[in-house]
């Protein structure tokens, strides 16, 4: 069978899975929901300081949920055996991999991403800046799972990766983070944010292209324990 | 007449935690043949499995296909593996898990009904993989290796779990596909009976 059936089938896969576990696949999202909320009860009534803070509390939370989610991307795959067949197919790993973060960006991106202009309401947020957060959110986060499925194909053969995954993947957040975080502060302001969502985009396209192929050389490594 | 397979292996040596499992291992296996390692547990066949499967670089020495470097060529159309780890996902029903099989490699000779009359899974299409037993489980990653079109077959004690009459069916299935011009190479701690077939036994120490 063809590369793309292959493709296709793997994203399938994972979403039936994802369907299957609901409620593991949730956590993120309410980890999610749940940290936004608290913050203006921690605050107290200071809507002008949280309406400044917004745009930071929505993206660090996105990255938090995203790291809290990437460990599922290939452990239960790892642990079956089932990344084993992965590896001996004749399609390219990388190729497959990307099918593998697409569907778990649908699973743990996405619903962010949907849920976001509400909190951003709920936040204050000023309402020009909901779909510059969006925009931010729909190029970011996928930035997120690429760039993490690098780390986490580095740490799935050890037992207790959480922290070392933290540590390689978080910095290279830190610039996914700042432009997204400046654009909907900017655009709260009026100002334009075409040159960040440039930036974001052109981040997007580089990681699409670029992070499956180490990770597969991760994961090629990661085997050979 | 098909061009006759060769899987070659030369000097290979495999070093662990440094210990030497096996040094200046040769051996060659062509299409129709099949190859039965043996030893003690702990004495590399399992690392010499996964040597050959590329997950693991051999310390020294090559592994051929057919006269090329396995991560060259044309290696992967045409083997298949069953190690340790089932390789089944447990929330997918037996039908979605050989689906997902064939998309990752090429249709074989058998179509997904065959293979499942095959392995006695027949009727069992539409059940959650985590409510089989073991050696159902087993069955169906054993069932992966009829789906794909494959010649070689790499196999780590394919046999665990089996019952005896899973046992010799899928004896039965490896003389048929040695027949149809296939290699075998595996480990297992079961006698094995291939009648008319050619074995080799390798022992490691």
């Amino acid at each position: 069978m063809s590369l793309s059936n292959a493709f296709i089938a793997i994203i399938r896969r994972d979403l039936v899975l994802a369907y299957r576990r609901r409620a593991e696949v949730a956590n993120p999202l309410l980890f999610f929901v749940l940290v936004i909320t608290l913050f203006p009860l921690g605050l107290g009534a200071q809507t002008k300081l949280l309406q400044a803070m917004a745009p930071g509390i929505i993206w660090i939370a996105a990255l938090l949920a995203a790291m809290l989610s990437l460990d599922s991307l290939f452990r239960s795959d790892f642990d079956d055996g089932s990344l084993e067949q992965f590896i001996l197919s004749p399609h390219p790993l990388s190729v497959l991999i990307l099918a593998k973060i697409v569907a778990h960006w649908l699973v743990t991106g996405l619903p962010l991403l949907l849920i976001s202009p509400l909190l951003a309401i709920f936040l204050g947020m000023p309402e020009q800046s909901v779909p510059v957060l969006l925009w931010t959110l729909l190029l970011g986060t996928p930035v997120l799972s690429l760039i993490g499925s690098i780390g986490v194909a580095l740490t799935v053969g050890l037992r207790r990766g959480g922290m070392i995954l933290a540590l390689l993947v978080l910095p290279l957040y830190i610039p996914v983070l700042i432009f997204a975080g400046n654009a909907v502060e900017m655009a709260g302001s009026g100002l334009p944010v075409g040159a960040q969502l440039n930036i974001l985009a052109a981040i997007l396209f580089a990681a699409l292209v670029l992070a499956p192929l180490p990770a597969a050389a991760a994961l090629k490594m990661s085997m050979n324990g | 007449m098909e061009r006759l397979l060769s899987l070659e292996v030369k000097n290979l040596c495999c070093i662990r935690d440094d210990r030497v499992l096996f040094d200046n291992l040769s051996f060659n296996v062509f299409s129709g043949q099949a190859l039965l390692l043996e030893g003690q547990n702990g004495s590399g066949k399992s690392s010499l499995l996964k040597i050959l499967c590329g997950f693991r670089e051999p310390d020294a020495g090559e592994v051929l296909w057919c006269g090329v470097e396995i991560n060259n060529g044309t290696f992967f159309e045409q083997m298949a593996y069953v190690g340790h780890l089932d390789g089944v996902k447990k929330e997918l029903t037996v039908l979605e898990n050989l689906k997902i099989a064939t998309a990752l490699g090429k249709p074989g000779h058998y179509s997904i009904e065959e293979t499942l009359e095959k392995v006695y899974l027949s009727g069992y299409d539409d059940v959650l993989v985590q409510s089989l037993s073991a050696g159902q489980k087993r069955r169906l990653s054993l069932a992966r290796l009829l789906i794909t079109d494959n010649k070689l077959w790499i196999l780590d004690e394919p046999f665990t779990s089996l019952d005896k009459e899973g046992i010799a069916i899928f004896e039965a299935l490896m003389v048929d596909h040695i027949a149809r011009e296939g290699m075998v190479v595996l480990t297992s701690h079961h006698d094995i009976t291939l009648h008319g077939i050619d074995v080799q036994t390798i022992r490691l120490a």
